[in-house]
């Protein structure tokens, strides 16, 4: 019912590029999230699906209906900004119910729906207190409880999780995601932290530069990067770049084609007993289950992360190479060609 | 370090005494019998506290009217004020156009333009348009002299409210102006009385264009002024301190917002 549809949108700024013509789908109820560094554009375009920012050119669509112009309460849309935007002055039900009760929705249905929002964020005994008396945590459950009370057509959150610690990021992630599911609305959602991507979407838009690099699922993403930024973006460690063509064999891949690139996943990389890359570990970092080895192969870094046994000691010689089918090739665009 | 912080204690100590002495004496003066105003030398605790000069002063013939002159004209002042200062305040606080730096210097400027050269031509114009000795008169010429102070404080004020929380009130159904009375105003309220208040005692405390400005309908300042000469000491001293008066509770009321504006707040 409220698919999304971004059509040829470009924005600028003074002069500044900041969307170069973004075209981009989101089916009903998927889960869409924006994935870039800072300054890539995620945000401003958000922003113009909300209607708080206008676009250069271009059309918005949800559902059938043509967004461009309309302000933000024309569009039945909902967002969950980054610093939770809880009104300081209104007690949480009052925040909660805030969106119903501008739209004069009968109050038997407002606080309906608060208890049912409360309920779903685990707020309910909060209601009568102030946005001061709520810690960071608190504030942004009652962020989404405010975004979700009003039955939106569509919900943005903008990086809603990056103000919690570690810890509380991971839970109301788990959470979020859960939530989200059952709620089954078409969703935005836009990070800085492809950890965060990665679990969270049913389709990651990877910006870069103003421009969506790449457009698919998670795991698409992952294993066959569209260009070296997103294979250098996504995982972590991220993607190694062999450009020396004797390593490249060394490590048994041959290019299609002379003078491309080879990507290679850190855990796509084995230790072999022989007859592979000679390197030398430099670092080795134990993360617990893997361990995570730094080593250079000719005059590039070459990043392996294997299995925890057997332990690899700094300085010790290593045989490396490729597992088989697990490589990608980059032109001198640094476009996956193969 | 430690001298430093006695340095500035005593700094501070010799600053509020040269500030606050004249203060006392008039506020003593005010509660003396009329022989004591003159006595020399004083004490600063006194002994013979009468009512006598302030009952002199509120029963002579013209004070009240003046009063009430003062506060209807401070009042016009705090309201246009506000009107006027607040929308100024929120579209530099919210909005990014050309010229806004030369706009926030030009604010300012109207206060480095001396009173006195404006004097004629307003009196001169006054009279033409039917202003002359009028309320409405004085009052616009005080909201002239109170706006700039009220367009930054009121700017800093909707400033320091996040612009999200207006933008998550547009999202959640409000056009521009609920957002702004519901969300923005709320917030700013505060801070707006305080800026209200200032402009009130901005007027009250206005001596000039209020005697150039009236004949008839004299403020308390320009009444005094104007009764200054012929007026034994005790009369002046009654009369400074119910100006004083309003200035005094107005900081006492404001001076959170006054030590946070300078972003020494002990919140």
């Amino acid at each position: 019912m409220s698919a999304i549809s971004i059509r040829s949108i470009r924005k600028e700024f003074k002069g500044h590029q900041a969307l170069k013509s973004i075209s981009l789908e989101v089916r009903d109820q998927e889960f869409c999230v924006l994935l870039g560094p800072s300054g890539c554009g995620k945000t401003t375009l958000m922003r113009i699906i909300a209607g708080l920012e206008t676009q250069t050119s271009g059309d918005v669509f949800i559902g059938e209906r043509c967004m461009n112009g309309l302000p933000p309460r024309e569009r039945n849309i909902a967002m969950v900004f980054q610093n939770y935007a809880v009104f300081p002055h209104m007690t949480i039900g009052e925040n909660i119910g805030f969106g119903l009760r501008m739209k004069k929705a009968p109050e038997a249905r407002v606080r309906q729906q608060v208890e049912r929002a409360a309920s779903l964020m685990h707020i309910e005994h909060l209601l009568g207190r102030y946005a001061g008396q709520l810690s960071g945590g608190q504030r942004q459950r009652v962020a989404v409880a405010r975004a979700l009370a009003v039955e939106p057509d569509v919900l943005l959150m903008d990086e809603p999780l990056s103000n919690l610690d570690a810890l509380l990021r991971l839970e109301m992630r788990s959470e979020l995601k859960g939530l989200l599911r059952d709620i089954q609305t078409t969703t935005i959602y836009v990070t800085h932290d492809q950890t965060e991507a990665m679990s969270l979407a049913d389709r990651i838009a990877v910006m870069n530069g103003g421009e969506i690099v790449q457009y698919d699922t998670p795991p698409v993403v992952y294993d066959t990067p569209a260009d070296q930024f997103v294979g250098g973006f996504i995982g972590n460690p991220p993607m190694n770049f062999i450009t020396d063509a004797a390593v490249q064999q060394a490590l048994g891949c041959s290019p299609p084609a002379p003078g491309l690139t080879l990507g290679l996943r850190p855990e796509s990389v084995e230790l072999v007993a022989q007859g592979g890359l000679a390197v030398q570990a430099k670092v080795v970092e134990m993360l617990g289950a893997s361990q995570q080895i730094n080593t250079l192969a000719g005059t590039e870094l070459l990043r392996i992360s294997t299995a925890a046994q057997p332990t690899v000691l700094p300085a010790q010689p290593l045989q490396v190479r490729a597992k088989p089918g697990a490589e990608r090739w980059y032109d001198h665009n640094k476009k996956r060609v193969a | 370090m430690r001298n430093t912080s006695r340095f500035v204690t005593a700094s501070a100590l010799l600053v509020s005494v040269c500030w606050l002495v004249p203060i006392v004496l008039i506020g003593l003066s005010a509660f003396l019998p009329r022989e004591a105003v003159s006595a020399w030398p004083k004490s600063l605790v006194p002994s013979n506290l009468s009512l006598d000069t302030m009952r002199f002063f509120v029963t002579y013939a013209g004070v009240w009217q003046s009063v009430l002159n003062s506060v209807v004209v401070a009042a016009l002042t705090m309201v246009f004020a506000v009107l006027l200062g607040a929308p100024a305040g929120y579209a530099l606080a919210r909005y990014d156009f050309k010229g806004q730096t030369v706009y926030r210097l030009l604010i300012v400027m109207t206060r480095a333009f001396p009173l006195a050269i404006l004097a004629l031509p307003l009196v001169t114009r006054f009279i033409s348009v039917g202003l002359y000795d009028t309320h409405l008169g004085v009052a616009l010429v005080h909201t002239a002299l109170a706006l700039p102070f009220s367009i930054l404080v009121s700017s800093s004020l909707f400033m320091g409210i996040p612009r999200e929380l207006e933008e998550a009130a547009w999202t959640l159904g409000c056009n521009r102006v609920q957002a702004f009375m519901k969300v923005v105003l709320p917030l700013a309220l505060p801070g707006m009385a305080a800026t209200m208040i200032f402009s009130f005692v901005i007027s009250w405390n206005e001596v000039f264009s209020a005697s150039v400005l009236t004949l008839n309908n004299r403020t308390l300042t320009a009444f005094l002024f104007a009764s200054l000469e012929e007026s034994p000491l005790h009369f002046r001293f009654a009369g400074g301190f119910f100006l004083i008066l309003p200035s005094m509770l107005f900081i006492f009321v404001v001076r959170k917002y006054l030590f946070s504006m300078w972003g020494i707040s002990n919140r």
